[in-house]
């Protein structure tokens, strides 16, 4: 599937979304409360097939955390790239996307861990990476510590 | 020719006619068990220093090459390393029991010893049950074993212990098994006669096929009771670090080790006795030019060749299979080699019968 | 009486359960799976991760591009050399400049020769952890050759950094087609003994064969990719998907099998050394002249979003990098291929044997730096 069409497909089914700035695939900024149901016809649609997720990870910008999503289908090949973007910085909360790829469960809890993104009901959702105990989110950019190699 | 019966009938004289029969009793035991340890301190020594050589040579590499000429003093290096270790104390640990376990180990294997021949008149002691005798106490030696991974208080070590336990207890049918073969052949239980049995040809030959199978099934199943690799599940290092014996340092340690080498060697022996004529030299047909060229060669050479050439053959297993698994390992024993042995006993007990035998 | 560890364990639990790891010989790093057994049997397990993590993402953010490069050596250190081309790829991508088409045949032919080597190291670990000792020693004896010729060339055996945004650091040694083409006459009569020492071992084939069977359907689920998602089914070869550096010039087979099990995950890998040595083939006797470092006086990605996905010897990395024009992105993610290989585990081992997991843990090549990061 070209990249127009799914545009096509994806304004069709949400028409609140925005083109993204990304130029390598087609990208597009879902609402948080879309996000499920695009995620889901994207992976089930039989022209689409995006049955594999193969990057996501969180962004932190002045305009909110940016959760992306790098999706791709195994048997037709194009990509996508989803956003969605959390505008609360305090309580940032999205739905978790491991019920349609499993994998994104592990994405999930890295970005837990080092975003401080809490993922609406994720399995199990603990720090990864970090010790349970640690404080703060390391790759939030207002994290500091006095370790911090900022120079 | 060789024949010790003679000085060792004249050392024993001498001392029974100068002492008293209790003192005499008393220095001859002595005597023979410093003999015996010093002999198994040396042998495990070099089985150890063999061993690294071998292994080093089916992997592309040199071995121990620096202490001494072809680093043969390495192992006595090492063992004056683990001398001089620390002993880690475990403080859950059940430390009666922790202690005990590796003199289990390895009082089994020099128990074991005692009985083999290893020239005509050179034997510690000739049970008239002498098979039965080693079999008896070499499986003593999993007692030691399960203790050691019940008494360290480390999950890895039971789990080891009790995969040790439930191979040695099964290996130990087959191994009985194949040797019950080569009884009921000989007509008896006595390593003397057994040897004497194979003056005009070693059972191995003349036992036909079903010799020969329980010769392989008793060099399986005797590789598996010393948790030797491909059959050392027990140790399985990768998988349990290094199972029964991961919480034991220094000399105790060592004598783990020592213990499973000498157990390789008593394996080995009873094999060479049983099967291959023990201490006889090789003999072909009535190549009576070539039979007195070999019966010139002391009989202890004879002995030691054919058990390093067993030994070999189970290091070449080592160095060359991957690791079995628990239910690998015990489906083989009790699907295969248990049904095949005791068929090819009744074969065996049948030749017997009808005097089929060379 | 006073009650040991175990006992209490056990008896509050009614479970067994022991860490595997971080210390622990099959784990091949200081990785820790919380196993719980039934007798032998794993009943299920937990990956612990991030004893090494050393916040390599964190530190991007502070860092130069160039200086980006030689961090991550130090994730996946078998792939080095792969890891380093993805972050050149990706900001020579942002930045909108081509390297010369000698920039790409040498990089591919460090790829591929880093592919092999890296396999050859696994298939040692691999046979240490199913129990045969000697494999150990075949590979390292060849991989030895590898890192030779890394060596002359970059001066470095292991992490060689020999990428940088636009080019390489120089050029190649003299040598070094030469010894290419000794290393795969050599290679190509060693690799049979391999075969002979493990894979037509009976007892191999019954500790591999139907153990940690994953469908198709499973890998791409969980994002297993590289050889492990190749014993599949699943085509997940980003030099054939998204062909980079040489790749697009030469002829050469995606290798894929269907069984899913940990024999098939070791066929792939040897099969891929094979296709290796004909890609390296293809390339070391058409290496082009041109020179080896774009002129760049500044190296800064400009305002955007870039992603590069290579193919490294375990599978799927991608560098996405985020960037707001300066001399340093705003972030930085690396989609190491590990990280997704591993959380497969629970799932394979569940119901297999202890022996099993490890097994499976090896053949599912993991380098723990990689995960954690």
């Amino acid at each position: 599937m070209q990249a127009e069409e799914l545009t096509n497909l994806i304004a069709l089914w949400v028409p609140e979304q925005k083109p993204g700035i990304s130029k390598q695939y087609p990208e597009f900024i879902l609402p948080v409360e879309k996000l499920l149901e695009v995620m889901t016809l994207l992976k089930e649609n039989s022209t689409t097939k995006m049955d594999y997720l193969f990057c996501l990870t969180a962004v932190d910008r002045k305009d909110g955390f940016h959760v992306v999503y790098h999706i791709t289908s195994s048997e037709f090949l194009h990509s996508a790239v989803l956003r969605v973007i959390l505008t609360d910085k305090v309580n940032p909360i999205v739905p978790t996307v491991c019920k349609i790829w499993r994998t994104a469960e592990y994405f999930e809890r890295e970005v837990f861990d080092l975003f401080g993104i809490h993922f609406d009901n994720h399995p199990d959702l603990r720090r990864l990476f970090l010790e349970d105990d640690w404080i703060g989110y390391p790759l939030r950019k207002d994290y500091k510590d006095a370790f911090t190699l900022e120079r | 020719m060789y024949d010790f019966t003679a000085l060792i009938g004249s050392i024993t004289n001498l001392l029974n006619e100068t002492f008293s029969p209790f003192w005499a009793g008393l220095i001859m035991m002595v005597s023979l068990g410093v003999a015996l340890l010093l002999f198994y301190a040396v042998l495990g020594l070099y089985l150890v220093y063999a061993e690294r050589k071998i292994c080093a040579r089916m992997q592309n590499r040199m071995g121990p090459n620096r202490v001494g000429p072809l680093g043969i003093f390495q192992t006595i290096a090492d063992l004056i390393k683990l001398l001089l270790k620390e002993l880690i104390y475990i403080k859950n640990a059940d430390n009666f029991l922790f202690n005990i376990a590796p003199f289990i180990v390895i009082v089994a294997s020099i128990m074991a010893i005692g009985s083999i021949p290893f020239a005509k008149g050179l034997q510690a002691i000739d049970l008239n049950i002498g098979v039965l005798y080693i079999l008896a106490i070499s499986s003593m030696g999993v007692i030691g074993i399960l203790l050691a991974g019940w008494a360290s208080n480390s999950k890895y070590s039971v789990i080891g212990a009790m995969r040790s336990g439930a191979q040695v207890i099964s290996y130990e049918l087959s191994v009985g098994l194949a040797l019950l073969c080569i009884i009921t052949y000989a007509g008896s239980m006595q390593f003397s006669e057994i040897i004497a049995s194979q003056q005009d040809g070693w059972w191995l030959f003349k036992g036909h096929i079903p010799a020969f199978i329980a010769f392989v099934i008793y060099l399986i199943s005797g590789t598996a009771e010393t948790n030797r690799g491909p059959f050392d599940l027990a140790e399985a290092e990768s998988e349990l670090t290094a199972g029964f014996h991961t919480e034991y340092s220094g000399i105790k340690f060592a004598f783990f080790f020592l213990a499973e080498y000498m157990n390789m060697f008593i394996i080995a022996a009873i094999a060479t006795t049983m099967f291959l004529g023990g201490w006889l030299p090789f003999h072909l047909f009535q190549w009576h030019g070539f039979n007195r060229v070999m019966d010139f060669i002391p009989p202890v050479f004879w002995f030691f060749g054919k058990t390093a050439f067993i030994i070999y053959v189970m290091m070449w297993f080592k160095w060359t299979f991957p690791r079995l698994r628990i239910d690998q390992l015990l489906a083989l024993e009790w699907k295969y080699l248990l049904p095949i042995n005791l068929m090819n006993l009744i074969l065996i007990a049948f030749l017997t019968l009808m005097q089929w035998h060379f | 009486m006073e009650e040991t560890l175990l006992d209490i364990d056990m008896q509050e639990k009614e479970e067994y359960i022991i860490n595997m790891g971080p210390q622990h010989p099959s784990t091949h790093g200081v990785l820790r799976f919380e196993t719980c057994l039934q007798g032998e049997k794993v009943k299920y397990l937990i990956p612990h991760c991030g004893y090494i993590h050393r916040g390599i993402e964190k530190m991007c953010e502070h860092l130069t591009y160039p200086q980006i490069i030689h961090l991550t050596d130090r994730m996946d250190y078998l792939s080095a050399h792969i890891n380093n081309e993805a972050v050149a790829l990706c900001i020579e991508n942002a930045m909108q400049v081509e390297v010369s088409d000698r920039v790409k045949y040498i990089r591919t032919i460090f790829a591929e020769l880093t592919r092999i080597a890296s396999h050859q190291l696994w298939w040692c670990a691999f046979g240490m952890d199913l129990g045969a000792l000697t494999t150990f020693f075949y590979g390292l004896r060849d991989r030895e050759k590898i890192l030779d010729i890394f060596e002359e060339t970059t001066g470095s055996r292991l992490t060689q950094s020999f990428n940088t945004p636009g080019g390489l650091m120089s050029d190649i040694h003299p040598n070094f087609q030469k010894r290419i083409k000794e290393f795969i006459t050599y290679f190509r009569k060693k690799l049979p003994e391999y075969d002979q020492l493990l894979t037509g071992n009976i007892i191999f084939r019954e500790r591999t064969k139907g153990i940690g069977m994953m469908t198709k359907e499973m890998a791409i689920d969980y994002g297993v990719t590289g050889p492990s998602g190749r014993g599949s089914g699943f085509h997940c070869d980003i030099r054939k998907i998204a062909p980079y550096s040489a790749y697009p010039f030469i002829k050469f087979n995606e290798i894929t099998l269907t069984e899913g099990d940990t024999y098939s995950r070791y066929l792939v890998r040897i099969a891929e050394m094979w296709e290796s040595l004909n890609i390296l083939e293809q390339l070391v006797d058409n290496i082009p002249q041109g020179s080896t470092m774009l002129e760049l006086k500044v190296i800064k990605a400009p305002k955007g979003e870039f992603y590069q996905r290579v193919e490294t010897a375990r599978g799927e990395l991608g560098v996405y990098i985020v960037s707001d024009g300066g001399p340093s992105p705003a972030r930085i993610k690396f989609r190491t291929p590990n990280f997704s290989n591993l959380f497969v585990i629970n799932k394979l081992a569940a119901g297999h044997k202890i022996a099993d997991l490890v097994a499976i843990s090896g053949s599912l090549d993991l380098v723990i730096p990689d995960i954690d990061r």
